[in-house]
């Protein structure tokens, strides 16, 4: 062996080693180095996750009545990778099911598409699942159509019909309810991302209302088989298997027979307004246990259906739910529609006077109108009542007083150039009454209203100034008035300021002001109780199926409203007399329930979309018995005209149905409250539970109580 | 020159050593075979074993084969050499001849045998090149010279016609195998270090033309391109790089335990049973049992080694050479490709994958080796 060969064998051999090493090496970076990484790899391949949804649970009234519930419906589904591997990957098969479905193949085919293989823009309906779980395309086939696909498992190869939970929400009592129970759908991209919650894809969740405010509870645990697959996608053998544990019930304030008896009454007020000429386009009843905060009845007029997300939202459907010409039926006014409170706010004025140390039994008077600085502000009926007292300037709601000593008031502030050391008596009190603030309702989506004070009114200012220094040029041509300009011009210079005329609207509930129905109950409950602002309460209990109490929802306090006791009496008689001598008293007379309340007719600004100017809204705000006050009831209808005659009358169909009024007299076995709100839990029989022998809730006759004053 | 035959005291002189390896590694891929192949068989409601008893079959028919090569003195192979080039070429021809060959995997390098069996025509090939070039190199070293310039050309005239051969079936693997055998025969063989140099290049240069001029299949390029960027052909290609890896990776240190391996036991990686063997040992035996398979095929490398620096005669070292560069370069590739460090050609491992063609091959290999073993003492 020459030299040449020697070495050259030698390069060879080490050549040799080192591509052993190398080998090694690498094979102890992918094994132990790296190996976790693809140790979880290899399980994302072999394994799959089916997942078998939890019945969702039940969402009762106080008496156990169920107001939502899953309810057995057949659902027909596809299994992709079997009609895939079909020689028309599945066409005939999915034609024969879309015939007997009574469905547009189009369709059909893009139910059983995931949402990835179609085009963005055709994705309409498309399944946001995977391949590997059999896809649903209806969960409502007929007996019939779910049988014909069982029996004839030859030409409907890959399809297969199952019995499923789907939602109900069964209107045992008539009642309605779809703003405050919400609707659920599958969970979407966004709702996975959400890792708090630990979705799983398909997962049926609440999508608004309580369905969506106690999901966590309502929906259980699904359960979930894990199979290990092989390359072809069949099942090699089953690696775990957890059952799914059913949701828990949620039992809520709600009475449903109070509930329907509400949204009944409201309904009727919205139509009595109409024949009284107003437009009526909205309104909220409210029902609060002033004593605990808990709503026993909540209705938003308009409704929808609340099962129709269940059998399949159509375009024209969704469409409907948010248009204007159907004045928004998916809005839940009584928390997120907010309205000017008008004379309701006068209970707030009367606590912010006195605090400024007006006398309640002092004689005030009340002209035809006042004229501040160069406006004149007029008592709505362009009356003079003459010299009155206190009680009765509340009872017969009048203005004038109240221009007066609001204007007093904001000069003593400073007037245009506020001084240190403001009182600003009206803004505080509305403030502990919490005007701008959220009830804290259990419910998702509440508006806060709005409390116009100085710090709101700056941040106004600051966000519009630009718009007013640049009027001219940037408003519409209509608003070019020499009326707007001027006022714009005012706006520019010194916007922030506070004026007289905003004052003097605010001790009215006007101007600027907003408030949700759901607040104006929360206060007035709160006048009725003697202070306490109850959290409302639309949750009592979370129980297990078993019956097992989870969670109980104790009355919440979240703050004391400013009132001397001195108040809280004065009020109770001044609102007492409202009933039985001011502006309600027409329609409460004889009424055998001592209802104490205020009527309240907001002037809206602004035109509707036929151009016609905004009708008033009419409120009524109210407690019961005045001697030892149990409920608070508000209802206010949007468009609906004055307080007494179309809110008024609406609150008393709400007592009548509540203690079971026949005329002046009171039928306790009408009564859905014979013997005030459920105090204890009821015992749930979900399944069987049927309605207690239903009271006819009293309702008045269309128009009832002629409107014999006008006024708010 | 004189005949010995010994067949009595032939097993006692052979180099244990190199047989214990063999073994180990036979004993091991027979196992591996038995796991790629148990439950699929089973699921199919198929003799769970059949792959079991033919891979033993082909085992016991290569150990005659390979205790047949090692009776005759491999000097004596000189005699017959040009027969069996000859043999390889007019194989590796008749493969090429439809109705005789059949193709698998876009290669027609297989003749189809009665009874189920197939022959690869290139595995022959690959000895007769090995022992024909050896032969040629070897002589000038006997006259006391180097092989000069004419016998470096007449060695390669001899790679030249099988390797073109095997290039149009197309099998891009064998090709690559005995270019690495072929190079490492000449460096050995003590001719000038152009050749060698001159070789190397000419290799990067040819692979280069191929993949321009379209010698290289589709198929072929896709394989080159998912080794460059997995993601290219993730269907094919890339779905078998990437799940071999995954599949040898998610072993770890002590492997899910033979038959146990989820990813083996559910075909996710094709071709286990034969090319991809390496990742049914990955999966189920883990670093530690992977890891003694690499410990074999060392030591069978240092003892083949230590035959080809003992023996004093040049051709029997060449032959030494050529035949660990085969397996050398054979194994790499194989075990490389598994883990991505190579690109994906389709070359089995030596004596673990399933296939009789290349077993008897990798056995005939080891008795050329224990021949030159015994007759160098």
């Amino acid at each position: 062996m020459n030299q040449r060969s020697r070495l050259n064998l030698v390069v060879f051999q080490t050549l040799v080693a080192s591509l052993l090493l190398a080998l090694l090496g690498r094979l102890f970076y992918i094994q132990v180095a790296d190996g976790l990484r693809y140790q979880n790899a290899a399980l994302s391949i072999q394994s799959r996750d089916i997942i078998t949804p939890a019945i969702r649970g039940a969402i009762t009234d106080s008496s156990g009545l169920p107001l939502a519930m899953d309810r057995p419906g057949l659902q027909i589904t596809v299994d992709r990778t079997t009609i895939d591997a079909m020689p028309d990957k599945g066409k005939a098969v999915l034609s024969r099911l879309a015939k007997l479905l009574g469905l547009k193949y189009g369709d059909l085919f893009n139910r059983t598409r995931l949402c990835g293989e179609l085009k963005i823009g055709l994705r309409a309906g498309c399944w946001n699942g995977t391949r590997y779980q059999p896809i649903p395309v209806t969960k409502q086939a007929s007996q019939t159509q779910a049988l014909k696909v069982l029996e004839n498992s030859g030409s409907y190869r890959g399809i297969d019909a199952a019995s499923v939970p789907i939602r109900a929400y069964p209107s045992l009592a008539g009642e309605n309810a779809a703003h405050v129970l919400g609707y659920v759908g599958t969970v979407t991209e966004s709702d996975l991302a959400n890792t708090a919650q630990n979705y799983f894809r398909n997962e049926i969740i609440g999508k608004s209302g309580l369905e969506y405010q106690y999901n966590q509870y309502l929906r259980g645990t699904p359960g979930i088989k894990t199979v290990i697959v092989d390359r072809k996608e069949s099942v090699t053998h089953q690696a775990r298997n957890t059952p799914s544990i059913p949701g828990n019930n949620l039992i809520t304030n709600i009475d449903a027979r109070l509930q329907s008896a509400t949204e009944t009454a409201l309904a009727n007020a919205v139509t009595r307004s109409h024949s009284l000429g107003y437009k009526a386009d909205g309104g909220a009843a409210i029902v609060m246990d002033v004593k605990t905060g808990r709503i026993l009845a909540i209705a938003s007029y308009p409704t929808y259906d609340p099962n129709i997300w269940e059998k399949g939202l159509t375009v024209a459907e969704a469409q409907n739910l948010f248009s204007d010409k159907s004045n928004v039926p998916a809005l839940n006014r009584p928390l997120q529609g907010m309205y000017a409170p008008a004379s309701t706010f006068k209970a707030i004025s009367i606590v912010a006077a006195s605090k400024a140390g007006y006398s309640m039994n002092a004689q005030y008077n009340c002209p035809a109108q006042v004229t501040i600085g160069n406006h004149v502000f007029k008592n709505f009926e362009t009356k003079s009542q003459g010299v009155v007292d206190m009680l009765h300037a509340i009872a017969i709601s009048c203005d004038t007083i109240w221009y007066q000593i609001a204007y007093d008031e904001w000069v003593r502030d400073g007037g245009l150039r506020p001084k240190t050391g403001l009182h600003d008596y009206f803004f505080n009190a509305a403030l502990g009454f919490g005007l701008g603030k959220k009830t804290g309702i259990d419910l998702p989506g509440e508006a806060t209203g709005r409390l116009p004070n100085r710090d709101w009114k700056q941040k106004w200012y600051v966000a519009n100034k630009s718009f007013f220094c640049n009027f001219t040029t940037k408003a519409r041509k209509t608003d070019l008035t020499p009326y707007l300009i001027a006022i714009a011009k005012e706006n520019c210079t010194d916007g922030n300021i506070i004026r007289a005329g905003d004052a003097v609207n605010f001790s009215i509930g006007q101007g600027d002001t907003l408030i949700t129905p759901l607040q104006e109950t929360q206060i007035y409950a709160a006048i009725a109780n003697g202070g306490k602002m109850y959290q409302p309460e639309i949750a009592r209990a979370v129980v297990k199926p078993d019956g097992t109490v989870v969670k109980t929802f104790k009355p919440k306090i979240v703050r004391t409203a400013p009132m001397t006791k001195a108040n809280v009496s004065f009020l109770h008689d001044a609102l007492r007399l409202v009933a039985t001598a001011g502006t309600a008293a027409p329609v409460f007379a004889n009424f055998p329930i001592h209802v104490a309340g205020k009527t309240g007719t907001g002037q809206v600004i602004g035109t509707n979309a036929d151009g016609s100017s905004k009708d008033d809204t009419s409120w009524f705000a109210s407690f019961a018995p005045v001697e030892n006050p149990q409920y608070a009831v508000v209802m206010m209808v949007s468009q609906g005209g004055f307080g007494a005659e179309v809110s008024a009358v609406g609150v008393k169909d709400i007592y009548s149905a509540i203690y079971g009024v026949n005329g002046s007299t009171v039928d306790p076995k009408q009564a859905i409250f014979p013997d005030g709100p459920p105090k204890v839990l009821p015992i749930l029989d979900v399944k069987n539970a049927k309605l207690p022998s239903k009271p006819k809730p009293k309702v008045s006759a269309v128009p009832s109580a002629s409107p014999s004053k006008k006024v708010g | 020159m004189k005949t010995r035959i010994q067949l009595r005291s032939n097993v006692g002189d052979f180099d244990h050593w190199l047989s214990l390896s063999v073994i180990a590694l036979l004993g091991v891929g027979t196992m591996l075979v038995y796991a790629a192949t148990k439950s699929w068989f089973a699921a199919q409601h198929l003799d769970p074993q059949y792959y079991l008893k033919r891979h033993i079959l082909n085992i016991i028919i290569g150990s005659v084969l390979a205790y047949g090569t090692t009776l005759i003195d491999y000097r004596l192979l000189r005699a017959y050499t040009p027969i069996l080039w000859g043999l390889g070429v007019l194989s590796l021809v008749a493969v090429l001849v439809p109705g005789v060959g059949s193709t698998v995997n876009g290669a027609r390098s297989w003749i189809a045998l009665p009874g189920g069996f197939q022959l690869q025509p290139a595995e022959l090939a690959k000895i007769s090149v090995i022992i024909g070039m050896s032969m040629l190199l070897a002589e000038g070293s006997d006259r006391g010279s180097e092989p000069g310039d004419v016998d470096v050309l007449r060695a390669l005239a001899i790679a030249a016609l099988p390797m073109l051969l095997i290039i149009i079936q197309p099998d891009l693997g064998e090709v690559l195998i005995i270019s690495a055998a072929v190079i490492s025969i000449i460096a050995v063989s003590g001719a000038r270090s152009r050749w060698v140099v001159g070789l190397l290049l000419l290799g990067v240069l040819g692979s280069a033309v191929a993949v321009k001029s379209g010698v290289i299949h589709q198929y072929q390029l896709k394989r080159l391109q998912s080794f460059v960027d997995p993601t290219a052909d993730p269907q094919q290609s890339g779905y078998q790089l990437r799940q071999s890896r995954i599949t040898i990776g998610s072993g770890g240190v002590v492997g899910k335990g033979l038959f146990n391996g989820p990813q083996t036991n559910g075909r996710f990686v094709p071709e286990q049973q034969t090319d991809f063997i390496f990742t049914v040992a990955g999966e189920e035996l883990g670093f530690l049992g992977s890891g003694f398979i690499l410990l074999c095929f060392g030591l069978f490398f240092f003892r083949a080694f230590m035959i080809a620096r003992r023996t004093n005669d040049a051709f029997g070292r060449l032959v030494c050479v050529g035949v660990i560069a085969w397996f050398a370069f054979q194994t790499f590739e194989n075990i490389g490709m598994t883990m991505g460090l190579m690109p994906m050609t389709g070359v089995p491992l030596p004596f673990m994958s399933y296939g009789g063609s290349s077993m008897f091959a990798n056995l005939v290999g080891l008795g050329l080796l224990q021949n030159v073993h015994v007759r160098s003492r």
